[in-house]
This record gives C-alpha cells, structure tokens and sequence, in this order.
C-alpha cells in the first residue's frame, strides 16, 4: 500500500501543477507582463557582464606564462616607463631567456600614442604604436599575419592589429598614415589570438625612436623564456643586479594588472544595476503572482473543498511563478546573446592611456548565472503569493466573487 | 478637496499590491536617477568647458610634450589673451589605486585662467610663499581625508624622484571647491618652478596650453593661426576649444558608456511598463464599484479625474521617493573616485525624472479613466455579478 501513496500524492502534486498551468493562457496579459519584465533584466544582466567579460578576454588571453616583460622599477604601465639600450642588453643576455640561432628572444620595444579618428564617430582617439624588435613575433608566438606582410626593418612601415584596422580609419593596406613628420606605410595586417595586441599598431623600434627624438631609450623589454618555470630565476638574476633598476612580470598578470580599472569600472556598474533591476523584478513578479492567485482565490476553495492538500496548492503556484521566470528568464538570455554576443567595441582602458578593442563575450556560465538569477527572482516572487494561497479559508473563498 | 480620501480608499483597497506598485516605480526612479548621473560623469566636461578657452596639445598626441617656450610665441598671436600651461604629473600616492590628476601649473596665470577653482586670496599668497606648495580640489582632499598643512608624499615615475629624495613631496597650502556643481575638484596642482627644478627627464618641457581668447567667435580663427604658427617644426600643435577637447575624450570611452546608458535605459521603461500594467489592471478590477459611483450621482469627469489621481499619486510618490534617495546616495559619496572625477547629479536629470513620472501616472491612468468614463452604469453594475 504505502508506494500507492507516495504515487498518489505525486499524482496530485502533478495534476495540479499541471491544471495550473493550462488555466494560464486565461491570464496571458499578466504572465507575459511578469515574463517580459524578467527577460528584460536578465538581458540586460547578461549584456552588461558580457562587456566586462570581453575585455577581460581581450586583455588577458594572449598573455603566456613563459613571457615576461621588464619595466622601469616603480613605473605602473610601459606609458611610466623607460630603459636605455644597455639595460634591454643585460635583459636580453639574462639566464632563463630562450634563444634560437638568431640569438635571444627578446624584444625592445618602445609604446608611444597617436591620434586617429574612431570609424564610428570620427572624433580622434588613443590609438597605441608599439616599436618592436623582429624578436617580438618570436617572443609573443601568437601574431598571424591575415594579409599584407611584416613590416621591412629600417623602414617606414607598419603593421596593423586587426581590431585596430576595424576600429579606426585610414588602417587599410597601402595606405599612410601620418604621424609628426613622417608618413607610415600600412603593409599588414595581422591577428593575435583574439588579444591585447590586435589592437596596436606595430612597426620597427630602430625607425620610431628617431621619429619620437628617444635614441637609444625603450620602455619595455619582452622575453620568451625557455620554461614558464625559468621566471624566478630570471626575475632574481636582473632584479638583484646593482646595474638595473627594473621590475620583471609575467606577461600574463602584467595584463591583468593593467585592465583591472576597467574591469573594475564595469563590474561595479554592472552588479549594481542588476541588484536594482533584480528588485524591480523581483517586486514586479511579486505583484503578478498576487494577482493571480486572488483572482483564482475560487478555484483554489474549491480544489481545497475537494480535498487537494495546502502543499499541493503552494506546489502548483510556485511551479507556475518559476516557469514563467525561467521562461522569461531563457527569453532574455537567448536575446542578449543574439544581440551581444560578438559585438566590437572600443574604449579607452585609463592605465595604459589607450584604446582596446574588444568583442562582447556572453559565455555559456553567464547565461546559466542569468537564467539562475531569474529562476531565483521567479522562486522568491512565488512563494508568498503562493503561502497565502494556501492559507486562504476554504469557505471565505468560495463564496469570493 | 473632499474626494481625497475616495482616492486613498482606493489605494488602500489591496495594500500589498499598491506597495509593490509603489516599490517598482520607486525602483526604476532610483534607476534613472543613477543614470543621469553617470551619464553626467562621463561627458560632463563638455558642458563644463570654457566657452572662451582653448586647449593647445601636441599634434601627435596629448602623451608627447611641448617646448616651454611656445608660451611667448602663444601670446604674441592676435586674439590671445592669456596662456596656462599644466603637464601631466602621474604622481602615484601610495598605491595607483588611489589614482587622482595631479599637474604642475604656474599658480598666479592658473588662477586667473581658472576661475572654476575657488581659491581665497588668502591661500593663493600662501600659496606663492610655499615653493612645494599644492592646492587640491575638495573631492580628492575628502577621499584622503588631507587637511591645510599636510604633507603629501608622491611618487612619480615619468618624471624621476628628485635627487637625494625618495619620493616628492608637496604641502597642502589650500583646498578648492567648484564655483559650479560640475566642477571637477578631484585634482591636485602644484607649482610648475618646483617642479622644474626637480624633475630628472624633458626639462623644459610641458603638457598642454590653455589659451584664453578675447573673442569666442575668433575661436577657430586663433585656433588656426596658433596651429600655423607651430606647423613644420619638430613639435607641431592641435589646437582646439575646451568643449571640443573635452568632447574627444569622453568619445574614447565609446561605446559601453552608450550600451551601459541604453541597458539601464531599457530596463527603466521594462518596469515602468510592468507596474503600469499592474496599475491598469487595479482598474479594471473595480468596474463595479466605479459603476455604483456613476449611480449615485458622480459625473463621468469627476470618475476620470479621481481614476487619473490615484495612479498619478503612485506613480509621483515612488517616482519622487525614487529620485529622492538616489540623490541622498549620490550627495553621500562617490563609489569610484579613481574613474569618475565627478559624480552628482544632475538637475536636469531631476526634473526630466519628476515630468517621467507624472508622465507614467497619467499614462498608465488614462486608458482605464477613459474605459471608467464612458462606462454605461447598467453594465459596470452587471459585470460583477
């Protein structure tokens, strides 16, 4: 007998729920209000987060642990910093950096800023220009030239990150661009993972440093290393050299380091609103689900008059409210990945005082967080709707209107 | 006057879904309000600008400096009235978390420059007398909690500490407010002769001019002239009026300043919408009664008008709440000082928020009120049963 029990009350359990739901169609203009409003702030959520999580990616996906940077001690960003040619020399020479037959895979290089006009606005932005060293393509072993070639040394040429070349004008092949008194030619465009890179233009450090008066003055040296576990040994060798006064990070947290403003910026700004918007959901999902159950105040008496248990009825109120959140919920998820997902933008990240290109990335944890979030919002907004149904005295309610 | 308390009777009659309602629109006010604030934050340099300033940088970018000495060439063009330099310091205090703009200037061509920073004459003399004098504006002096007389360490790896110290540092001889509620009084300025004189690297050299013209409608016209007056030599200029200038920079934030205002504008009106559906349907629920109204005598308008009432009275009341504790928030501090120099809110934004929300209670009112108006009493009476 006793699974016959348990069998009738799921049975109950589920006849109701499912009673419920069919009578929603009755109620379509509030179950859409309440739905809609949830989709709209899970949509939002969504687009929000999926900016700060696109330019996180931007700004840490290239940067490899067997990399390393050298600054300036002191200095925050390479804008602060600055080595003269016989310190990149020792840096370059340093245990622990990898060499091929050319030599060691390293890479002085020199970030100056220039002006361009942004393709969408027209009005001038921070566009970086790095000087590089032929090292650099070995050291960052991710740069793909997708047309064009490499920049010639000692020449007045330029290559061109592909977020760069579709953020800002006049970045086409053959073209020039004009920079002080010299003219650049663009020869290349290239790609580097989806990385920080891709929105830099690069040329060669030997031709950029005259045109900028900084003779024999870098602001960076970049370096492969033979192992990513070869770091400690070579930070150790140059910081406890008397001659150097420079600080060693690994590619990867030195990225990190430099976008945590921005991140910062827009996580806080994000959360922010969503904890309102969330509220206002949950408020508008509260006021739904009342309203249904008071206009359904009869049919509940009845159920209850013929025997249908309190937990059942709680059961069948919040099935619905969660459902329709979850529904909502996937409705504004779906749409925010449409419309952001891969969307290109472009912003000025402060610490290193220029531009970063960047595609929204809505990944598949955003969307489960949103869709929880409205799940949660749903779950929250049913229960007291659905307690007081429960709590309704069966005689009062059938004899409501 | 005497129909007040049918209106309250009506918003009474469900309780809890009136302070839902109320909670909602109280929510997305609030929402608005943060909104304009932002917004306010990141292009208010553009209505702060000077109308008769121009900003002098070098053409290639505002990173790469100019020669001293183009301040007598500057003056000399016809139209110039007076020239201010600043160079970016980058002075770092403690950690570079604690970012603010910290800029040497020449302190008596500064103030007469910039007029938006109220100093007494009190601390401008005293401020001539301290060579490692600084003033800072109110924000900045208030997030650090420094007063007149301290001494603030700085660290400032563009410009190389001075020699034989470890740091640079600056006494605070005066704490400027802004004459305007925009004003930005998150920097910090100290005097450019210290600064001169100490630093290690570009001696000589400075950031950026501001010209102050004669006459505002000459503005493109010097603009040109100063930027001819430069052009082909090794530092050639971009000059160009403060509101333009100001404008450029807040472009390069770009597009997620935009798509941040357009979410936070989508939302705003999802709500709106939900508790304006919620405020119809509280209508259309009382047909009946609003019928035995029309029969004991209350005309079509006075039915109207009290329906419109009572949704413009929820809708102000959350709506003003809204708006309200917003501004107490905003007036209590600013969540990001390194990133948004200035954070108020605006009065605009205010008083477009106050007519939005009058706004959604006549709108959210007059489909119902309408429907209540024309109501044939027979029929309201009948619905019910």
């Amino acid at each position: 007998m006793q699974p016959n029990i348990y069998m009738s009350a799921l049975t109950q359990l589920f006849s109701v729920a499912w009673y419920n739901l069919r009578s929603l169609p009755e109620r379509k203009a509030a179950a859409l209000t309440a739905a809609v409003g949830i989709a709209g702030v899970v949509g939002v959520l969504v687009g929000v987060l999926a900016i700060a999580e696109g330019f996180r990616r931007a700004m840490t996906a290239s940067g490899a642990p067997d990399v390393a940077v050298v600054l300036r001690s002191g200095s925050d960003s390479e804008m602060t910093s600055g080595l003269e040619r016989d310190a990149t020399r020792t840096i370059a020479d340093a245990p622990g950096v990898a060499r091929n037959a050319t030599g060691p895979l390293s890479s002085a290089e020199l970030f100056v800023i220039i002006n361009l006009p942004k393709r969408s606005t027209g009005t001038d932005a921070n566009v970086p220009l790095r000087g590089v060293e032929q090292g650099a393509f070995d050291v960052r072993g991710n740069i793909t030239m997708v047309a064009g070639r490499r920049f010639a040394t000692g020449r007045n040429e330029v290559i061109v990150g592909a977020g760069a070349a579709r953020a800002f004008a006049g970045l086409d092949i053959g073209k020039t661009i004009r920079v002080g008194q010299n003219d650049w030619q663009v020869v290349g465009i290239f790609t580097a993972n989806g990385g920080l890179a891709e929105s830099e233009i690069w040329t060669d450090t030997a031709v950029l440093q005259p045109a900028y008066h900084r003779t024999n003055s870098f602001q960076s040296v970049y370096v492969r290393l033979t192992s990513a576990a070869a770091f400690q040994e070579f930070k150790d060798n140059l910081t406890s050299d008397p001659k150097l006064n420079v600080k060693v990070l690994r590619l990867s947290d030195f990225y990190e380091e430099q976008s945590t403003a921005v991140t910062k910026f827009i996580t806080t700004i994000g959360v922010f609103i969503a904890t309102l918007m969330g509220l206002g959901a949950l408020f508008g999902a509260l006021n739904t689900m009342y309203s249904a159950v008071a206009g359904r105040t009869r049919e509940i008496a009845t159920l209850r008059a013929l025997g249908f248990g309190a937990g059942v009825v709680v059961f069948s109120v919040l099935v619905e409210s969660v459902l329709l959140s979850f529904a909502g919920g996937s409705l504004g998820a779906s749409a925010a990945y449409l419309l952001f997902d891969g969307y290109r933008a472009s912003t000025i990240n402060w610490q290193s005082f220029s531009q970063v290109t960047f595609a929204f990335h809505v990944t598949p944890l955003l969307l489960a967080k949103a869709i929880t979030f409205a799940t949660l919002i749903g779950l929250i907004g049913g229960l007291f709707p659905a307690l007081r149904a429960a709590r309704l005295p069966i005689a009062a309610g059938l004899r409501e209107s | 006057m005497k129909f007040l308390p049918l209106v309250w009777a009506g918003l009474k009659r469900k309780k809890l879904r009136t302070a839902l309602t109320f909670l909602s629109i109280f929510i997305a006010f609030m929402l608005f309000a943060f909104l304009g604030a932002l917004k306010q934050a990141l292009s208010g340099g553009v209505s702060m600008a000077g109308l008769d300033r121009l900003i002098v940088r070098h053409k290639v970018s505002l990173i790469q400096t100019l020669p001293q000495s183009y301040k007598t060439r500057i003056e000399g063009i016809a139209g110039v009235a007076a020239v201010c330099h600043q160079t970016w310091f980058g002075g770092i205090y403690q950690d570079p978390k604690n970012f603010f703009p910290n800029m040497p200037v020449e302190p008596a061509e500064f103030c007469a420059m910039f007029p938006e920073f109220v100093l007494s004459d009190a601390v401008k003399q005293a401020w001539l007398n301290t060579r490692t004098g600084a003033v800072v504006g109110r924000a900045t002096a208030n997030r650090f909690q420094w007063k007149i007389g301290d001494r603030i360490p700085l660290h400032a790896p563009i410009w190389g500490d001075p020699i034989g110290q470890s740091q640079w540092e600056f006494e605070i001889v005066g704490i400027y407010d802004g004459a305007k509620k925009g004003t930005d009084t998150s920097q910090m300025f100290f005097r450019y002769d210290y600064f001169e004189e100490a630093r290690q690297r570009e001696k000589g050299q400075v950031g950026w001019y501001t010209v102050r013209i004669a006459d505002p409608d000459a503005a493109s016209k010097i603009a040109a002239a100063i930027d001819q007056e430069f052009a082909n030599s090794p530092y050639e200029t971009k000059t160009e009026p403060e509101g333009a200038f100001a404008q450029g920079f807040a472009q390069q934030i770009g597009d997620i300043g935009s798509i941040v205002m357009a979410v936070v504008g989508a939302v705003f009106f999802t709500i709106l919408l939900v508790a304006g559906n919620t405020m119809v349907q509280s209508v259309r629920e009382r047909t009946e009664e609003l019928g035995v109204l029309k029969a004991i005598g209350f005309s079509n308008l006075l039915v109207l008008l009290l329906v419109l009432i009572e949704s413009c009275c929820i809708a102000t009341l959350g709506g003003f709440s809204g708006l309200g504790v917003a501004w107490l928030i905003i007036a209590s501090g600013n969540p990001i000082p390194s990133l948004l120099p200035v954070f108020i809110l605006p009065t605009q934004t205010l008083a477009s928020g106050a007519v939005l929300a009058l706004a959604l209670g006549l709108v959210a009112g007059a489909l119902p009120a309408w429907q209540a108006m024309r109501l044939r009493i027979a029929e309201a009476l009948r619905r019910g049963a």
